[in-house]
């Protein structure tokens, strides 16, 4: 297949991606919908390296995939400690800054 | 064999299998996602993720970067999306998300903005001079691996190092953000003991019930006289009411007297049995 | 118009600015010693302008015998700016001699009154100062050579009015009459600087033989615009309408300011602006006719409101206003008249001055009661009193051979002479006038001095103590042959003929305008005496006519100043003020409000929830790509 079905795919799963993000209450589906954005990301890049025949977007998905993982690691992390705090893991509870 | 465009040298039954593949897993993958931004339960989002991931996976593998493939199935789909089971085990297993949105127009403007912003994507890549899949040049070395750790080695030396750094730095933050502090020291063996004895529940708690029919942690375990025990299952299922009751047992009418009497040790911190 | 040489001073009269340095030095002492001189601050403040009134008179004789009647004194130059060049030196000529020794002669006789009718006041000293702060401007005003120096006599003594009205600070009602004479001779002020504007940009000059010389250039219609503008000065000053409400609330004051500033020579400045400014008066017959008409105007309008005020000092001021009226018709009838003004002016500062020194001393006697309808039958409690008011009474109502009969009725002839039927008009509102003069007099007298005693058992009348009644002997003196000795043989007429020309016609003292003067006040007494003398003196006021009740309320002079300028200023600043609170605050408050609103709107954007702020971002990153594209298609 061209590489344009597989950015489009890209382009599709990064906007339900997106959405998931708006849309979702839960802290973790949230993170989990942000994964997809990334995996979509991944999945143009190396599109576009199999378009221009060099492997400059095979590494750039691989560091990608690097910069998520230790990025998950982190953010759990953090949700575990508001979670321990809160006893809630829903995005909205934390609603105090506002007007 | 050069295993490495194993597929990118297409015949037209290897076009057509290559075709085949790719909608079966477009569609699955977005199937995948889209039940993913909608199914209630955390865990079933991660399942379905975990579905996108393999079929974005085997997209890799098509394209001709195996390694990337196999980098998505080990370290993303199986380490990252296991991260998540566990944290979604400890935190949110019963956390469902209520189908009422909180903020007014928000899904409204989600889905027009995301439809938008589609649009506007699809024109952009519909623009751009997309040219077909091209054969690797010869710099690209003998195969995949040699090729991507060329590449990683000598031009994206830095950045290389770089994310070696973010790692030892994002364990470090796990680590810090993880630790609780005790606030109290800790009790010894001693003082564990001491206080179960103080307790007056010095057994350990029943196990769950396990019954020729259902063997399973939620089931509570029966009381010699037909009643459940409430110490019998974990105090994280109880409260989800995700405990079941037991298949009905019609009570013993004759060792009444003696139930009265043996079962009902009042115990001093209020837990009673019945 | 007369050319007259002035010459720089000689002998004697080179020490005239010690007319000046006396009262200032006074003034000085007594304000800046402050209650150190309190003890013997009244014997300074009586010094000083005897001190004055000496010198005054040396000068006079010494100018008597000089040639050249007219000498300038030079002080020092003031102002010597390019074009612009104002000294400050005095001219001593004829006319301003004369009103030297009346200045320095009626106040000295009033200060020394003073010093007996403010002997229980613990302000007193203050009161000479004030007193001596007033004469040192008046001279400054008489003696000055050119309308700047004037100028600041001018305001000099419009300052010292306004202290010496308010002079009891603690009354309310003082305060405001002090503030409402000030304002109203700003008005008067405002014109006179006008004036000297209108000088100094026609003629380059402001000097009386610069702008006298120069006025020619200017044309009719430049004079007629200078007398304009200096009658108005004028009649602030005067008293005359329309700015004549000032005068009867001016009485607040102790009765010898009342004396001495606004009966004798204050009011009397504006005259003596109008007589200096002859030249160019000269050449505006138009500013002539203005004068004679304000002149008639005020003295109907003064007589009629004397007529009708049971207050003697406010029945007298009204008097003032009247003949001043008559000064200011005298000064309008051009060099016919002149002579006859000065006259006037002379014989009345003794005889007014007499008057007010004697209800003076009436409120003295009377526990400070100035009701005229709580005396009566005072005549045999104050007879020295009863004596020098009577004397001044006979002189002020025409009776020969009385001061009054000599200085006024030549006016009312010349009037006759002018021509045409104006000439008729004018005398006969004047005819009309003395009439009124002798009714209203002889009201005062009646209910004064005669009949039957109206006032109540706490009151005991006695008489005042010599140091108050000696001047008003000799003030009394000055009304019985003031008149006299400067008409008959023209005395006064050929003394100052240099300044202010001469008369063309002269008439002789028995005239038949004067003849008929004198039957009417005969008439006017005759009916005064029916209506008070015979009859009972009311003593509630009377629900009246319409023109009682008018003149009971000023013939609603304050009414129209009210209605006519008050009110609409009132109306000027209200507008002004909304315009400002609800025009501009509000644009500047709209503005405010505006970001504060918008800024209060927008900040409900801020709703607390992540998930709309991921929105918003979504949307900026779409709006980006958006631009991103459009720009590189």
């Amino acid at each position: 297949m061209s590489p344009v079905h597989y950015v489009s795919l890209a382009v599709i799963l990064f906007v339900i991606g997106a959405v998931g993000v708006l849309v979702r209450r839960n802290a973790i589906v949230i993170f989990m919908c942000v994964e997809l954005m990334l995996n979509a990301c991944n999945l143009a890049f190396v599109a576009f390296a199999s378009m221009h025949g060099n492997l400059d977007g095979q590494v750039i998905a691989f560091f990608v995939m690097v910069v998520a993982a230790a990025e998950v690691v982190v953010g759990l992390a953090i949700l575990m400690a508001i979670y321990r705090a809160r006893r809630s893991a829903s995005v909205d509870d934390a609603n105090l800054l506002k007007y | 064999m050069n295993h490495s465009y194993v597929l990118a040298a297409g015949t037209n039954t290897d076009e057509v299998a290559r075709e085949t593949i790719f909608w079966i897993l477009c569609f699955a993958s977005i199937g995948a996602a889209l039940a993913m931004i909608l199914v209630r339960r955390a865990v079933h989002c991660a399942m379905m993720l975990a579905v996108v991931m393999l079929a974005l996976a085997t997209m890799y593998a098509m394209q001709g970067a195996p390694f990337l493939a196999f980098v998505q199935i080990i370290v993303y789909t199986g380490a990252v999306l296991m991260l998540f089971l566990f944290v979604i085990m400890l935190i949110g297993i019963s956390s469902a998300d209520s189908v009422t949105e909180t903020i007014k127009g928000q899904r409204m403007a989600a889905g027009l903005v995301a439809i938008g912003f589609f649009v506007i994507l699809i024109l952009g890549v519909g623009h751009a001079a997309l040219g077909p899949a091209t054969r690797p040049t010869a710099a690209n070395g003998t195969n995949n691996l040699s090729g991507l750790a060329t590449l990683i080695f000598t031009t994206y030396v830095f950045p290389f190092e770089v994310t070696g750094a973010l790692l030892i730095t994002a364990a470090l933050g796990a680590m810090v953000l993880a630790h609780r502090e005790r606030t109290a020291p800790r009790p010894t063996q001693r003082q564990l003991a001491a206080r179960r004895l103080e307790s007056g529940h010095m057994a350990p708690d029943p196990s769950p019930g396990v019954y020729a029919l259902h063997d399973a942690a939620d089931r509570p375990a029966l009381l010699p006289d037909g009643t459940t025990s409430e110490l019998s299952v974990s105090t994280v299922l109880a409260p989800r009411g995700v405990a079941e009751e037991p298949p009905s047992v019609p009570p013993q009418k004759e060792p009444e007297a003696i139930t009265a009497e043996s079962g009902h040790e009042p115990a001093p911190s209020g837990r009673a049995d019945t | 118009m007369t050319t007259v040489t002035t010459i720089a001073a000689t002998g004697a009269l080179k020490l005239s600015w010690l007319l000046l340095v006396f009262p200032l030095f006074g003034a000085a002492v007594l304000l800046v010693g402050g209650r150190r001189t309190n003890r013997w601050g009244h014997l300074l403040g009586v010094a000083m302008p005897v001190a004055a009134f000496v010198y005054g008179v040396v000068a006079f004789f010494s100018l008597l015998g000089d040639t050249d009647r007219s000498q300038d004194q030079h002080l020092y130059s003031w102002i010597p700016v390019a074009r612009l060049q104002v000294n400050v030196s005095l001219l001593v000529d004829p006319l301003s001699i004369c009103f030297v020794l009346l200045i320095t002669g009626v106040g000295s006789l009033i200060i020394i009154y003073s010093v007996g009718y403010m002997a229980h006041d613990r302000d007193r000293r203050r009161f000479f100062g004030y007193l001596n702060l007033f004469l040192a401007s008046m001279l400054l005003l008489v003696l000055a050579d050119n309308y700047v120096v004037l100028y600041v006599g001018w305001e000099g003594v419009g300052l010292a009015s306004y202290l010496l009205i308010g002079f009891w600070q603690e009354r309310p009602s003082a305060a405001v009459a002090a503030k409402k004479a000030f304002i109203v001779n700003r008005v008067g002020d405002a014109s006179l600087t006008l004036a000297i504007f209108l000088m100094f940009s026609e003629f380059g000059t402001t000097s009386f033989t610069g702008v006298f010389g120069s006025v020619h250039s200017g044309g009719s219609g430049v004079a007629t615009a200078l007398g304009l503008l200096l009658l108005l000065g004028a009649c602030g000053k005067s008293a005359q309408v329309p700015l004549q409400s000032w005068l009867l609330d001016a009485m607040e004051g102790p009765t010898p300011v009342s004396a001495l500033i606004h009966a004798a020579t204050m009011v009397t400045a504006g005259v003596y602006l109008l007589v200096r400014s002859n030249p160019i008066l000269a050449l505006a017959p138009d500013a002539r006719v203005a004068i004679a008409i304000v002149g008639t105007v005020t003295l109907l309008f003064g007589g009629i409101i004397a007529s009708a005020k049971d207050d003697i000092k406010k029945s007298l001021a009204g008097s003032t206003m009247s003949q001043i009226g008559y000064m200011f018709l005298g000064a309008g009838l051009g060099p016919a008249g002149y002579v006859f003004a000065i006259a006037l002016l002379l014989s009345h500062g003794f005889y007014k001055a007499g008057l007010f020194l004697g209800a003076g001393s009436v409120m003295h006697g009377m526990d400070d009661e100035q009701d005229m309808r709580r005396y009566g039958g005072l005549a045999r409690y104050l007879p020295v009193t009863y004596v020098t008011f009577g004397l001044a009474y006979l002189a002020i109502i025409g009776i020969p051979p009385f001061s009054g009969f000599f200085a006024k009725d030549p006016i009312i002839g010349a009037d006759f002479s002018e021509h045409g039927s104006g000439g008729w008009v004018l005398g006969i509102c004047a005819l009309l006038g003395a009439g009124i003069t002798a009714f209203y007099m002889t009201r005062m007298m009646l209910m004064t001095w005669y009949g039957k005693s109206r006032w109540d058992d706490k009151a005991h009348p006695h008489e005042s103590p010599s140091v108050m009644t000696g001047p008003m002997v000799v003030l009394a003196i000055g009304s019985v042959g003031a008149g006299g000795f400067l008409i008959i043989n023209d005395r006064l007429q050929d003394f100052l003929a240099p300044v202010v020309g001469v008369p063309p016609v002269s008439h002789g003292i028995f005239t038949v305008a004067g003849t008929v003067a004198l039957v009417l006040a005969l008439a006017g007494v005759a009916i005064a005496w029916l209506r008070y003398g015979r009859l009972p003196v009311p003593v509630m006021a009377p629900a009246g006519r319409f023109l009682t009740v008018a003149a009971r309320k000023d013939l609603y002079g304050d009414a129209f100043n009210e209605s006519i300028l008050m009110r609409p200023g009132q109306w000027l600043t209200r507008l002004s003020v909304y315009f400002d609170n609800r025009g501009l605050d509000g644009l500047v408050n709209s503005l405010a409000a505006l970001v504060g609103g918008t800024s209060g709107r927008v900040r409900k954007t801020e709703n607390g929830f992540v998930r709309s702020y991921a929105l918003s971002m979504f949307f900026g990153a779409a709006a980006l790509v958006t631009l991103l594209l459009v720009v590189r298609l």
